[in-house]
């Protein structure tokens, strides 16, 4: 008999899904080069933060949205831009960039074809709709994706002002809930994404809808708080919904958390349990400073005038423990401990090493770089200097209110991979520095986005092993740190893998992009 | 002092780069939300981006807000109005301009360089990116500001030439690592004219 009710042990399940929990991964990503001098903020952040002097700073992390854009294209890859647009703007930067990475299967098929009109459609409709610049966007065709498409996306954000962590310095702060209304969109996501699929289950229903319009809005109230007033943290309501972004904002400040369910906004009757699990988008929480007198309306009157919510559902407590209430009982009380990952060591057996199929060759004008780019609003913000092209891999914006540039670019090289696994990270690496080295610099950090097989696959679980080891020794060869990151595994249907395909992305800096 | 007001909705997502571009041309440049008001405009510029979402239909929204009922206003009282993008497609929609923009042909966004013109003779070099940008007007008389270099309407003046409304985005053709710099002069024409 489990000492926990029905509804603590479904937080507890979701909790503890690969997708939330980064079970299999952990032991690698806790060995990786993640600080230097320039960075502020790393893994185990929203997103990764480097210093680039004057105040400036730039925050960036590329995310995987694999499972849901094979069920749903179009929506499955616009809350995978929503999510990771998320993650930067709730550190307070203004989302500058966007670039994509995608792998599809043959697009000569009639699925094919239309999983990445889909998959482009979402992407650039919700990229454009919140105005920011899309100016890398690169796909590879190979057979292996032809079930599991790979959708990844890469956010760089700037700041000058006040960093908001998930990591509050003090107990002392009132826990608000902004942004859209909770509905029964995407409960159980998180579970989902940390299975394989199997051909025939119906999993529409876990796949979130996005809003880009209300994205927009929200990222114009967040960045007007953080610019008027203290934000002690905040964190965005992604896999596993509010419980995963109430657990953590309670753990990582070193006590715990009490919420309750009533006030918050719903789009429909939900049960507590769904409340709980939601995985509705555009939605976050933050947290402001306890007042002992008066009231502060900041916040209330920012979200008020861009017509979003925000409602005080809790606050912070010493307890280390989540804690939740709906009508006036607590139905939920669990200590960190349960919460916490125990990171495990999957089995790893080498594997015969072979060469993959090459990529498939594309004869059609519409699957190239140049008409994916042109559906892309590149120009946004005025700031582009160059996107990424066949010629140049690297793209180009000027940073805001100054004359620095960013150089971005992302790389995945998945056939290199398959053959050596250490041996293709690392000319992944070799092709990034040479392309920055065009510009004379050197990227000042990594992201990178793992798209793996199942990690109970020994042999898929070796090339993991050997590719997050070799990809850490240039990182700390180079003194590169890797900043922010996402493992998405189990990218395979009736047991078929995809072939180990580890994408990574870096940021250099242009001091003069008028010289 | 020449004054500009640039007015922002929920959703509108170029006014930043708008700002930059009127300030290069030496004029005072303020943005305003389009709840507010901000009387002593020379010009009023809609700019770019997705107002309300352009849930229902690009700019349609929008064009039911108290900012365009303000701006109806203004140009009564001799203020012109430029809308670039979404404020044209918003101007329409409020007719204020005459016509409609349509879903284009390939029906995707499109984000690339064009070339107008507004005789025939010179060309601009203007980025354009939008996903309803095709011109569609049965007054065969309507008064063309800018043609592509493919003949279709880039962007309309209304009867007395004090509103102009056009798709391509001219503030995008400002500085120095933009493609052209056409759009300076694009913007001081339709000030000055």
């Amino acid at each position: 008999m489990s000492a926990f009710n029905q509804i603590e042990q479904a937080v507890l399940r979701a909790m503890q899904s690969e997708h939330c929990s980064y079970l299999s991964s952990k032991i690698y990503i806790d060995k990786l080069h993640t600080k230097n001098k320039n960075i502020l903020g790393s893994i185990g952040q929203n997103a990764g933060v480097i210093d680039l002097g004057d105040n400036d700073a730039v925050a960036f992390k590329i995310e995987s949205h694999n499972h849901p854009s094979f069920i749903e294209p179009y929506q499955g890859a616009a809350t995978g831009v929503g999510g990771i647009v998320r993650d930067i703007f709730t550190m307070g930067f203004r989302p500058i960039a966007l670039a994509n990475h995608l792998f599809f299967g043959n697009p000569a098929s009639e699925r094919n074809n239309r999983l990445i009109h889909g998959v482009v459609a979402g992407l650039s409709d919700y990229g454009n709709c919140i105005g920011v610049p899309t100016v890398s966007t690169k796909a590879g065709y190979a057979n292996c994706y032809e079930l599991n498409p790979l959708v990844n996306a890469m956010c760089v954000g700037y700041s000058n002002g006040q960093v908001v962590t998930n990591q509050s310095v003090t107990p002392y702060g009132e826990v608000y809930y902004v942004g859209a209304t909770t509905g029964s969109d995407g409960i159980g996501g998180a579970e989902m994404s940390s299975e394989s699929f199997t051909g025939e289950t119906d999993l529409r229903p876990t796949v979130q809808v996005g809003d880009p319009y209300m994205e927009k809005l929200l990222i114009e109230a967040m960045l007007e708080l953080v610019g008027k007033t203290e934000v002690l943290a905040a964190q965005d309501m992604g896999a596993a919904g509010l419980t995963s972004a109430a657990s953590e904002l309670g753990r990582f400040h070193g006590g715990g958390i009490h919420i309750h369910l009533d006030d918050i906004p719903l789009r429909e009757e939900l049960t507590p349990e769904q409340i709980l699990l939601s995985e509705s988008q555009e939605r976050m929480l933050i947290v402001l400073p306890e007042r002992k007198f008066g009231r502060d309306n900041t916040a209330f009157e920012i979200f008020s005038k861009y017509g979003l919510n925000c409602v005080k559902i809790g606050k912070l407590i010493k307890n280390s423990e989540f804690r939740v209430s709906y009508k006036n009982e607590m139905i939920c009380a669990i200590p960190n401990r349960y919460l916490k990952t125990t990171a495990i060591e999957r089995p790893t057996e080498e594997r015969e090493t072979s060469v993959y199929e090459p990529y498939i060759e594309i004869d059609s004008s519409e699957y190239n770089y140049e008409h994916l780019a042109t559906q892309f609003d590149s120009q946004v913000q005025g700031r582009t200097i160059r996107i990424a092209d066949e010629d140049d891999p690297i793209a180009i914006v000027k940073l805001p209110n100054s004359n620095k540039g960013l150089a971005i670019m992302t790389a995945g090289y998945p056939h290199l991979v398959y053959s050596n696994p250490g041996d293709g990270v690392a000319k992944t690496v070799a092709m990034i520095l040479t392309a920055f080295a065009k510009y004379g610099i050197q990227p000042l950090a990594f992201t990178n986005c793992m798209n793996f097989g199942s990690p109970e696959n020994p042999f898929v679980m070796n090339d993991f092993k050997e590719v997050m080891e070799t990809f850490n020794d240039h990182a700390m060869f180079y003194d590169i740190p890797i900043i922010s990151g996402n493992v998405s595994f189990y990218n395979e249907t009736n047991e078929q893998p995809i072939m180990p395909t580890p994408v990574i992305g870096a940021v250099g800096l242009i001091e003069d992009v008028y010289v | 002092m020449y004054n500009v007001g640039v007015m922002i909705f929920p959703g509108t997502n170029c006014e930043v780069e708008t700002v930059r571009a009127f300030k290069q041309l030496d004029v005072d440049v303020e943005t305003f939300w389009h709840r507010d008001e901000l009387d002593g405009c020379d010009l009023i510029v809609l700019p770019g981006g997705f107002s309300y979402g352009d849930y229902l239909r690009s700019g349609r929204l929008a064009s039911f807000s108290k900012g365009i009922t303000y701006v109806k206003d203004q140009i009564e009282k001799g203020v012109k109005v430029l809308g670039i993008c979404n404020g044209f497609q918003i101007l329409c929609e409020a007719g204020i301009l005459p016509g409609a923009l349509t879903r284009n042909d390939d029906n995707q966004f499109f984000c690339g360089m064009t070339s107008i013109t507004n005789d025939g003779y010179n060309f601009y070099d203007i980025p354009v990116a939008n996903k309803d940008g095709k011109y569609y007007c049965d007054d065969m008389y309507v008064n063309i500001a800018y043609k592509y270099s493919t003949g279709n309407i880039a962007g309309v003046y209304s009867e007395h030439e004090n509103v102009l409304g056009m798709m391509p985005h001219p503030e995008r053709a400002v500085e120095s690592f933009h493609e052209s710099q056409d759009g300076l002069e694009i913007l001081s024409d339709f000030m000055y004219k």
